[in-house]
C-alpha cells in the first residue's frame, strides 16, 4: 500500500464534491421534514433529477439549463407524493418508497439513449485572490458554483427557518398541524411547497452526480445517496448547519475509501465500497438515543375534518 | 368543490376493488406511456398480459410464472406482517442475497459429496441467513431505537457487495477458468431445488410460498400474535396497554420477514439461477414490496398480486423481445401500479363528495 | 351600555348524519360577557367556529356592527376584531412563548419588540409570563395565559373561550375572573362557552342555551337558579347517582413512595406517591390536566413499570408485571384517550373487547382465539351498558363519545375487577352517559371493588368518591375524606395558584 499516492489537497477538494449532492438532497428533505412531512422518495427524486439534468444538459449544450432541469425533474416527481399524501392522503412511507421504486424505473427509461455521452463541461470559478492562495486556493476556493451554491443554501435555509416568518409558519406546521389549521394556516399548502422544494433540490443534487461529480449517466448511478442523505437528515438533528457537518463527514468516508482502494490498501474493494453505508448505520444508532429534536407532526396524516 | 368525507368505518368493497381499479388505471395509463414510446399500447398490453397464459408459446411461460411468483410471494407474505404492525422492512433484497449465499455456502461446502441431508440443511440455512440479516435492524430498534428503513435499505447495499466479494472470491467455482460466480447448483444433485413435477415450474420455493400464505392467514385471523401485530399497527398505544410488548412484534416480524426472503434467495440460487453471480438478485425483494401492498397486505391478496406481478415481468420480457419495448418500462409499469393503489385507497377510507359552491 | 355588536340569525350548519346547528340566533352586546351553555355535542364548537371563520355555515347570516360579517378563514375573523381561546390543539409546545405568539397575529413585530409588548400586556391583566420560555414546559394554566394574551394584543372586540376554567384550579379560576371583568371594563365582549352553570351565574351578563342544535332559550344567569338552566340544557329532570352506604374492607391496592419518570418529552414524572384504596371504596383523584394523571394510570394499567414494592395489589408486589398479568390478578384500567388509546378506532368493537378481555374471559385458549366467545363478550357489553350500536361488528370510530366510553367502561367492569383504575371516565361524554358510567362505577363500589377515579371534573368526584387527593406536578396530596371537604380546601389541594401571582387589577 502506497499511501503518499495519497494527495491531501485533492482528498479535501474531492471530499468537498463527493459530499454536494449528498447535502443538497439533505438540506432538501430537512425543510420538508421541518414541515412535518417524511418523504421517503429522495433516492428516486435524486436519479430522475440525475438523468433530466443529464438530458438536458447534452441536448442545449449548457450545463445551467441542465441544473435547471434537474430541479424542475424533482420536484415534478415530487408532486405525485404531494398528491398521493396531501390529497389521497397516503400513508407517507408506502408513498416514498413508490417514489423511489417509480423514480428508478423511470430515469432507466428516459436514460436509454443516454448512456456513454459525455456531458457539458459546468468550469470552475476561481474566486479571485482566495483562490490564489497555495494549498488553501485549489483546496476550497477553485470548485464548480453548484457546489458553492450548495454551502449558499444552508445559509439561506439556516436564516429562514430561524429568522423569518415563513420559516416559523413551516415550523409551526410541522409540529402540530391541528394548531397551525385551528390558526388559520394552509398546512397542506405549507406542505405542498416545502416538498416541492425538497424535491427540487434532491433533483439539483442528483444532476450533480450526472454532470459533475461522475460525469457520465449511467442506470442507477445515485447508488443509496438519497437514503444516505434521509439518515442524515436524522443524523443533523433537524438543524441545517449540523448536515452541513454530516455531508462533508460522509463526503470524507467516501473519497477516503475511494483513496485507500486506488492506493492498494490490503482490503478487498468490496469491503471498502461497503464502508460508507457501515458508517451510515453506525452513526443512525449512535444517534438514534435522542429523537426529541424531530417535528412533533412528522409522518402524520393531516385532514381538516371539521 | 370536491370535499373529502371520512367513512365512519372502512368500506369493505372499496378494499376490495381498489387493487383492480388500480389494476385498470395501470393498464391505461401504462398503455399510454408505451404508445409515447412508439409501441402500439394494445399490443403492449396484450403481450404482458395474455401472451404468457394464452398466447403461443404459453407452454414455456406458464410454468416461468410459478418460478417468478413463488420467490415474490414468500418475501411479500413475510414484508406484510411487519407492514401491518408499522414496522418497515425495506431492506429483504438484502435479507434474500445472504440467504442465498449462507444456503449456497453450505451446499458448496459439502461438493462433491452426495447426500440427502445436504438440501435441507441448505434450506435452513437460507432461513437463517436471511433471518440473521434481518436481525441486525430489528436488534438496533429494540435496543437502540434506531430507525428499521434507513438500516434495512443500508443492509442492503453491504449485502450486494458482500455478494460481489462471495462471487468473486471465496464462493468462486475453482473450475471456472476466472469466470465470476460459483459452481452451478443445478449440477449438483444433492443441493439442487429441482422442480417437483418435471415441466411445472413448482419448485420446493412454490411450495414453501403456499405453505406462508396460509401461515398468515391462520396467524392474522386465529392467533393473539396476529391480532397483536394487528394492533400494534392500527394502534401502537392501545397496543401497550392491551399488553403487548413491541419488542417481542418487532423482532418476530422483521424475523420472520427475514427468514422468507432468505428462503426465497435460496430457492432461486439453488434452482431457477444455478449459482452464485454477481447479480443474481434480480430485484424481487423491491418487487415484493409492491406486491404486499397490491395485495392489500392480506395473504390470499398477496397470493393473487403475487401472480399478478410475475405475469408483468414475463410479459414484459416478451414485450421487449417481439415490440421492442424497454425492459426499463416494465418497472414503471410495477411502480406505476403502486402509486394508483396507494391514490386510490382514499376511498376505502373516505367518502369523496362534490358540493356545489359553498353557501356563506 | 346596549350597543349591538355582534347578531347571528338562524345560522344552520349540517353534518353528515348530524345537524351541527339548527337555525340558531342570537346578539352579543358591546361590554357584554355571553354565555354559550350547552351540553356536549349540543354544537357549541361549531358555532363558535363559524364565528372564527373556520367553518362555513350552510345558511344563515351574522352581522358585526350593523355589516354583513362572513369571515372566509380565521385571519378575516381576526382582522374584525374576534378573537378566540382554545380548549384543545393550538399551542406548539416546541416552540417558545413568543413565537407562539407571533403565530396568531397578522403583523407581528420584531421578536424584540414582540417580547416587551408581551411583558406590558401580561403586567396589565395579571398574567405574568416570559416570552421566551417553552410552552411544552408551561402549566396548563400559563398555557392558556399564552393564548389569552396572543388574543389580547390583537385589541379584540369579540373574546370567544372555550371551557376557559376545564384547565384550572379554583384559584386560578379567580384570577382568570379579574382579568375578564377589566376587560368587560374596557368594552370588550367575551362569548364565554362553558356547561358549569355556577361560573356562568357568577360571570355572565346573558346567556343562550343550545340542546341538539338548537336555541332553547335566552336567559340572565343571575336571575335564574343553577336548576333552571340544568333543565334547559338537558331536555329532562336529571337523575343524581344513588350511592349506597358502603362498608370499606381491607386494603386492595397500595402504592407506596412510587416515582416514575414520563415517558413522553413533556410529561410530568410522578414523585413518591402513596395512596391506599380499601375494597369499596371510590378515591376520587382530582387536578388540573398535565399534573400526572395519564402517567398515573400507566403506572397502574402496568405501562409503565416500577419498583417491585412500589405497586401491591392485595399484598403482592406487582410493580415489575405488564398489563396482562396484572388483569390476571384483576388490576383492570381505562385509560382517558378513548381513541387510540382504550380503543382502536379501526378495529370493529369485537376486537376491541379482545383488546383487555383476553385473560380474565378467556378469549384465547393456547394462543388460538376464541372469535364466538369474544363477539358474545362484546355483546353482552353493548346490552349491558346499552351502547348504541348495530352491532359488535362496527368499528370503534363510528360510535359517538358516550357510547364508545360506555363500551370501554363496561368492558373493564364486566370483567368483575378487584380494582378499577379510570380516567376521566366522563370526558366530552352527553350527560346521560355520565350519569350511567358513574352509576357503573358506584354499584362497582357497593360490590366490593376498589375504585382509583382520575378526572378534572369536581363536580364528578365530590359526587362519587369517598376520600379525595389531588396530583399536581406528579405529587399527590395525602388522601382525605371526601365529606366536608371545602371548595378552597381543594384548590389548595391542586397546588393553588401554582405560583402564580394573582391580578392587579
Amino acid at each position: 500500500m502506497d499511501l503518499s499516492a495519497i494527495n491531501p489537497v485533492l482528498l479535501i477538494a474531492s471530499l468537498m464534491v463527493a459530499a454536494t449532492p449528498l447535502l443538497l438532497a439533505a438540506i432538501g428533505e430537512l425543510v420538508v421534514e421541518r414541515a412535518g412531512v417524511l418523504n421517503l422518495g429522495v433516492e428516486g427524486m435524486m436519479i430522475v433529477g440525475a438523468i433530466s439534468g443529464f438530458a438536458i444538459a447534452v441536448e442545449t449544450g449548457s450545463p445551467w439549463l441542465g441544473f435547471l432541469a434537474a430541479a424542475v425533474g424533482g420536484a415534478v416527481l415530487s408532486l405525485l407524493f404531494v398528491f398521493l399524501t396531501q390529497y389521497a392522503l397516503a400513508n407517507q412511507v408506502a408513498s416514498g418508497l413508490a417514489l423511489t421504486l417509480f423514480g428508478l424505473g423511470i430515469s432507466s427509461l428516459m436514460g436509454q439513449s443516454y448512456v456513454g455521452l459525455k456531458p457539458p463541461s459546468t468550469g470552475e470559478v476561481h474566486i479571485p485572490l482566495l483562490s490564489d492562495i497555495p494549498v488553501l486556493g485549489p483546496m476550497l476556493f477553485s470548485h464548480d458554483p453548484v457546489l458553492y451554491f450548495g454551502l449558499l443554501l444552508v445559509a439561506v435555509v439556516w436564516a429562514v427557518l430561524k429568522f423569518t416568518r415563513v420559516g416559523l409558519v413551516l415550523r409551526a406546521v410541522g409540529e402540530n398541524h391541528d394548531a397551525a389549521h385551528a390558526l388559520g394556516y394552509k398546512v397542506v399548502r405549507v406542505r405542498t411547497l416545502a416538498i416541492l422544494f425538497g424535491g427540487a433540490c434532491a433533483g439539483i443534487g442528483g444532476a450533480y452526480i450526472s454532470l459533475i461529480r461522475v460525469p457520465q449517466w449511467t442506470e442507477g448511478m445515485t447508488a443509496g445517496i438519497g437514503w444516505i442523505a434521509l439518515a442524515l437528515v436524522v443524523f443533523a438533528s433537524w438543524k441545517p448547519w449540523r448536515a452541513l457537518i454530516g455531508a462533508y463527514l460522509f463526503g470524507g468516508i467516501t473519497v477516503l475509501q475511494l483513496n485507500l482502494q486506488a492506493a492498494g490498501l490490503a482490503v478487498p474493494v468490496e469491503y471498502l465500497a461497503m464502508s460508507p453505508y457501515v458508517i451510515t448505520i453506525v452513526v443512525l444508532v449512535i444517534l438514534s438515543a435522542d429523537k426529541s429534536r424531530a417535528p412533533a407532526s412528522l409522518g402524520r396524516i393531516f385532514h381538516a375534518s371539521s | 368543490m370536491i370535499r373529502l368525507e371520512k367513512r365512519p368505518q372502512p368500506s369493505r368493497a372499496w378494499s376490495m376493488a381498489t387493487p383492480l381499479v388500480a389494476v385498470l388505471a395501470t393498464m391505461i395509463f401504462g398503455g399510454a406511456l408505451f404508445g409515447i414510446l412508439g409501441t402500439n399500447p394494445f399490443a403492449a398490453i396484450r403481450t404482458i398480459f395474455f401472451e404468457p397464459l394464452f398466447g403461443e408459446f404459453s407452454f414455456y411461460y406458464r410454468p416461468q410464472l410459478l418460478v417468478k411468483g413463488a420467490p415474490l410471494v414468500l418475501i411479500a407474505i413475510g414484508l406484510s406482517l411487519g407492514f401491518k404492525a408499522g414496522i418497515w422492512n425495506i431492506g429483504a433484497e438484502g435479507q434474500y442475497i445472504m440467504g442465498a449465499l449462507v444456503g449456497a455456502g453450505i451446499g458448496l461446502a459439502f461438493y462433491p459429496m452426495e447426500a440427502w441431508f445436504i438440501l435441507p440443511l441448505m434450506v435452513l440455512g437460507g432461513a437463517l441467513g436471511g433471518f440473521a440479516w434481518a436481525m441486525i435492524p430489528a436488534l438496533l430498534k429494540t435496543r437502540f431505537g434506531t430507525n428499521e428503513i434507513l438500516v434495512s435499505l443500508m443492509l442492503v447495499y453491504v449485502a450486494e457487495q458482500f455478494l460481489a466479494s462471495m462471487s468473486l472470491g471465496l464462493l468462486k467455482n475453482p473450475d471456472g477458468f476466472g469466470f465470476p460466480g460459483s459452481r452451478n447448483l443445478q449440477e449438483y444433485p444433492s443441493a439442487h431445488n429441482a422442480e417437483l413435477i418435471a415441466g411445472t415450474g413448482a419448485h420446493l420455493g412454490v411450495v414453501a410460498a403456499l405453505i406462508a400464505v396460509i401461515f398468515a392467514y391462520v396467524l392474522l385471523n386465529r392467533h393473539m400474535l396476529g391480532y397483536q401485530i394487528r394492533l400494534t399497527g392500527e394502534a401502537p398505544r392501545a397496543a401497550r396497554f392491551s399488553g403487548v410488548r413491541p419488542t417481542r412484534v418487532i423482532l418476530f416480524c422483521l424475523g420472520t420477514s427475514g427468514a422468507l426472503a432468505g428462503l426465497a434467495g435460496l430457492f432461486e440460487v439453488s434452482g431457477p439461477s444455478g449459482q452464485v453471480s454477481i447479480d443474481f438478485n434480480a430485484g424481487y425483494g423491491f418487487t415484493a414490496i409492491i406486491v404486499a401492498f397490491l395485495g392489500r397486505l392480506h395473504p390470499v391478496g398477496i397470493l393473487l398480486a403475487g401472480g399478478l406481478m410475475a405475469l408483468t415481468y414475463i410479459g414484459g420480457e416478451i414485450a421487449q423481445g417481439q415490440l421492442g419495448l424497454p425492459a426499463a418500462a416494465v418497472q414503471v409499469f410495477q411502480g406505476m401500479l403502486l402509486f394508483f393503489l396507494l391514490a386510490l385507497d382514499l376511498l376505502t377510507n373516505y367518502r369523496i363528495r362534490l358540493t356545489m359552491g359553498e353557501v356563506a | 351600555m346596549s350597543e349591538l355588536l355582534l347578531r347571528i340569525e338562524k345560522l344552520t350548519k349540517a353534518y353528515p348524519g348530524v345537524v351541527a346547528n339548527d337555525s340558531v340566533s342570537f346578539d352579543i352586546q358591546v361590554g357584554e360577557v355571553h354565555a354559550l351553555l350547552g351540553e356536549n355535542g349540543a354544537g357549541k364548537s361549531t358555532l363558535v367556529k363559524m364565528i372564527y371563520g373556520l367553518v362555513k355555515p350552510d345558511s344563515g347570516q351574522m352581522t358585526l356592527r350593523g355589516a354583513p360579517f362572513q369571515p372566509a378563514e380565521p385571519r378575516a375573523a381576526r382582522a374584525d376584531g374576534i378573537a378566540m381561546v382554545f380548549q384543545h390543539f393550538s399551542l406548539f409546545d416546541a416552540l417558545n412563548v413568543a413565537e407562539n405568539i407571533a403565530l396568531g397575529m397578522e403583523n407581528p413585530p420584531k421578536m424584540r419588540d414582540l417580547a416587551d409588548r408581551i411583558r406590558e400586556v401580561s403586567e396589565t391583566y395579571g398574567l405574568p409570563l416570559d416570552p421566551f420560555r417553552t410552552v411544552g414546559d408551561l402549566s396548563a394554566g400559563e398555557r392558556q395565559r399564552v393564548e389569552i394574551i396572543r388574543c389580547l394584543l390583537q385589541d379584540p372586540k369579540l373574546l370567544i373561550m372555550d371551557e376557559p376554567t376545564s384547565v384550572l384550579t379554583p384559584q386560578e379560576v379567580k384570577i382568570l375572573f379579574e382579568t375578564l371583568e377589566k376587560l368587560r371594563s374596557e368594552g370588550t365582549s367575551i362569548l364565554y362557552i362553558s356547561h358549569k352553570l355556577e361560573e356562568i351565574r357568577t360571570l355572565c351578563d346573558a346567556a343562550t342555551i343550545l340542546r341538539l342544535g338548537k336555541n332553547v332559550g335566552t336567559c340572565v344567569p343571575a336571575e335564574t337558579s343553577a336548576r333552571e338552566m340544568a333543565e334547559l340544557m338537558v331536555g329532562s329532570t336529571l337523575q343524581t347517582p344513588e350511592r349506597g352506604d358502603r362498608q370499606f374492607g381491607e386494603a386492595a391496592l397500595e402504592i407506596s413512595d412510587l416515582s416514575a419518570p414520563s415517558p413522553s418529552a413533556f410529561g410530568t414524572s410522578l414523585k413518591s406517591v402513596q395512596m391506599t384504596v380499601r375494597k369499596g371504596e371510590i378515591l376520587g383523584i382530582g387536578g388540573v390536566a398535565g399534573n400526572g394523571q395519564d402517567e398515573l394510570l400507566g403506572v397502574l394499567s402496568g405501562e409503565i413499570a416500577t419498583a417491585p414494592d412500589a405497586v401491591r395489589l392485595n399484598g403482592a408486589p406487582i410493580g415489575r408485571l405488564g398489563p396482562t398479568p396484572r388483569r390476571r390478578l384483576g388490576l383492570l384500567a381505562a385509560p382517558e384517550e378513548r381513541l387510540g388509546h382504550a380503543a382502536a378506532p379501526d378495529m370493529s368493537l369485537t376486537e376491541n373487547a379482545l383488546l383487555t378481555g383476553a385473560v380474565r374471559e378467556n378469549l384465547a385458549s393456547g394462543g388460538f382465539l376464541r372469535w364466538g366467545a369474544t363477539q358474545s363478550f362484546a355483546e353482552r357489553i353493548i346490552e349491558a351498558f346499552d351502547v348504541r350500536t348495530p352491532g359488535p361488528q362496527n368499528a370503534a370510530r363510528s360510535l359517538s363519545g358516550g357510547n364508545l366510553q360506555k363500551f370501554v367502561i363496561g368492558r373493564e367492569v364486566l370483567q368483575d375487577p378487584v380494582v378499577l383504575v379510570v380516567n376521566q371516565p366522563t370526558w366530552g361524554v352527553d350527560a346521560a352517559a355520565a350519569a350511567a358510567i358513574r352509576q357503573a362505577l358506584l354499584d362497582l363500589a357497593a360490590k366490593g371493588a376498589a375504585v382509583v377515579c382520575i378526572s378534572q371534573d369536581l363536580d364528578e368526584l365530590m359526587e362519587i368518591s369517598d376520600s379525595f387527593a389531588a396530583l399536581n406536578e406528579g405529587r399527590l396530596s395525602p388522601p382525605r375524606d371526601t365529606h366536608g371537604l371545602t371548595v378552597d380546601e381543594i384548590g389548595l389541594m391542586m397546588g393553588g395558584a401554582h405560583g402564580m401571582e394573582v391580578a392587579h387589577v
